[in-house]
């Protein structure tokens, strides 16, 4: 396992597109740091042959029948948007 | 209105609108009265539809009138976790991101909560998009501990637990994805119970760590905690992870198993960093249990005691850091006034609308999930749940129930570990591996310090016997008056 200071906090936050101030960086590095450093203890436990968990309810593959439902209509689906034009939500432009 | 409803148990209540003693109308207006009066310093909630509850309590008594009653819950106000959806009213998790969101649809829980005929009133503050154990990271500023204002109450479901301690709700909803249900209730002296992973529909829960998230209830009482997990149970097609069982009846089961039962005490959950006060009320909650003819095993869960914080932090942030990259500024949620382009707009209201913790999260989830980092991380962290998993169900062989502190301290002061996201982390220790092993688990009041503070008796049991833990609980509070105090505000 890498230690904590393997954390490249610009590549990060830029994969979680997510703009940091200098000093919000400098904290959170530090911070998760003593994070990263406190998990390594997990290196200690033997883990061979053990097959991982993604969660804890004991049902798998549920499938549903492929009908056609009501949902939300257009005027609900709108209505929390930021900005919205022509029953559309409206982005900055994406191309030029 | 003459009597004073506020510490009365929702059990109770029921009975007071059956006989006609008691409306839902002045119900709802008592709440309101008691919310009017000590809210302002207790600051539990976020929004309240008063006009919306009090059309429902009046939609109650004409049900009652004409010999319609739903059931027991009819006419009984709910608060949710502002963390749950209810059409037509603010969903914000605390968070600036959705300051101004309105749901479009009803949670499960809350269509099956309306069904049932009880009132939700008012969505309660929490931690930010439920990551935190103290309600600090609230955008909208931390809730107050009942029993001493200048202390935290716990969370994330701070809220929740503060006013049903605070006498402004007999029944509230939490989420409870490493602890913030059975913490915040252990520290504002209610019961809180979490349900076994995929009891309860996440359907309309706003998703933290998805493997993990349970949403359970707080109460006074144990018994009104299991009347309101009657009513929200159950099987739901829109939750993949929901569980096709049948659901008992909690009060009939709970009525039913008298014991005596075989619990464990882990050994490893009363070490280092347990307060000695809390270990000391807790001991005595054993000694009652040993007393009343119950077998007492000390177990061990050394992986679970040792390694839980460390796996949780891995798995429930890379779930998170998948989760809350919906929060883009495109569809909902806040949107940066200023940016280059589309993409700059995510980056730019993602980084206005989220807050620290939030941030954290996303930066560690986003870490150990990258490319070169997910095995040393995220896989060996799932393989070690899995080890902690194991170790649950061997001891839960042999015993029917396991006994612990819920938190190793009492509630703390405000600003005392807000700048320590590790230390505040460690407060979670014996709550946590309940959650990643998706156990049911459930803090009963144990007690008091020499300072006030109310402590918890965390109780562990077997995946869906919530009426064995229910019923192992109760034995407890009613041979105790620690719910009968209530804080002086």
């Amino acid at each position: 396992m890498s230690a904590g200071s393997d954390l490249n906090i610009d590549y990060v936050a830029n994969l979680a597109r997510l703009a940091l101030t200098d000093e919000e960086k400098a904290r959170f590095a530090r911070q998760l740091g003593d994070i990263l450093h406190y998990v390594e203890k997990l290196k200690q436990v033997d883990v061979s042959g053990v097959e991982p968990m993604a969660h804890a309810a004991p049902v798998f593959n549920v499938w549903q029948d492929d009908v056609a439902r009501a949902g939300l209509t257009v005027e609900q689906a709108l209505r929390n948007a930021p900005a919205q034009r022509d029953q559309m939500i409206a982005v900055p432009k994406v191309l030029d | 209105m003459a009597r004073d409803l506020a510490y009365l148990s929702a059990t109770d209540l029921t009975g007071l609108l059956g006989s006609g003693q008691l409306s839902s109308v002045e119900l709802v207006q008592s709440c309101l009265a008691r919310v009017q009066a000590v809210d302002g310093r207790v600051r539990a909630f976020n929004s309240r539809d008063e006009a919306g509850a009090l059309a429902a309590a009046r939609a109650s008594d004409e049900r009652r009138a004409a010999g319609q009653a739903r059931g027991p819950l009819d006419g009984i106000p709910v608060g949710l976790k502002d963390v749950i959806a209810v059409e037509g009213q603010p969903l914000t998790c605390s968070s600036k991101m959705l300051a101004n969101f309105i749901s479009p649809y009803d949670a499960t829980v809350t269509t099956r909560l309306k069904a049932a005929g009880a009132i939700p009133l008012g969505r309660l503050n929490m931690d930010e998009f439920a990551m935190g154990s103290s309600t600090e990271n609230s955008a909208f500023g931390p809730t107050a501990n009942p029993w001493d204002l200048t202390r935290v109450p716990g969370g994330s479901s701070g809220g929740s637990a503060a006013a049903v301690a605070a006498g402004e709700l007999p029944l509230t909803l939490g989420s409870d994805t490493g602890g913030s249900i059975r913490q915040p209730a252990a520290l504002c002296g209610i019961v809180g119970l979490k349900p076994t992973y995929g009891l309860v529909s996440r359907y309309g829960l706003a998703a933290y760590a998805s493997s993990l998230d349970q949403i359970g209830t707080m109460a006074h009482t144990v018994d009104d905690a299991a009347l309101l997990l009657g009513a929200i149970a159950g099987h739901d097609e829109r939750d993949s992870t929901s569980f096709k069982a049948a659901v008992p009846d909690y009060g009939a089961e709970i009525a039913r198993r008298r014991g005596p039962w075989r619990l464990g005490v882990p050994k490893e959950f009363f070490g280092a960093g347990l307060d000695p006060e809390v270990g000391a009320a807790v001991q005595a909650a054993i000694a009652f249990y040993r007393e009343a003819g119950c077998e007492i095993r000390e177990v061990s869960l050394p992986l679970a005691a040792e390694h839980a914080i460390a796996v949780y932090y891995l798995i429930a942030t890379a779930e998170a850091s998948s989760n809350l990259a919906r929060y883009d500024g495109i569809r909902y949620g806040h949107r940066a006034a200023k940016a280059k382009d589309v993409v700059d707009l995510y980056f730019q209201s993602r980084a206005e609308g989220f807050g620290d913790e939030v941030k954290r999260r996303i930066i560690l989830g986003t870490h150990v999930l990258s490319s070169g980092y997910y095995d040393a991380y995220y896989l060996r962290a799932q393989k070690v749940r899995t080890l902690i998993r194991n170790e649950f169900a061997a001891v839960l062989q042999e015993c029917d129930a396991l006994l612990s502190p819920t938190s190793p301290i009492p509630a703390f002061k405000i600003g005392e570990k807000s700048a320590d996201p590790l230390a505040m982390y460690l407060t979670d220790i014996y709550t946590i591996s309940v959650n990643l092993a998706g156990l049911p688990g459930l803090s009963v009041p144990c007690g008091f310090t020499t300072g006030g503070l109310p402590i918890g008796l965390q109780l562990i049991g077997r995946p869906f016997d919530e009426a064995g833990l229910l019923a192992i609980a109760r034995a407890y509070e009613q041979a105790h008056e620690w719910s009968q105090r209530h804080p002086v505000l």
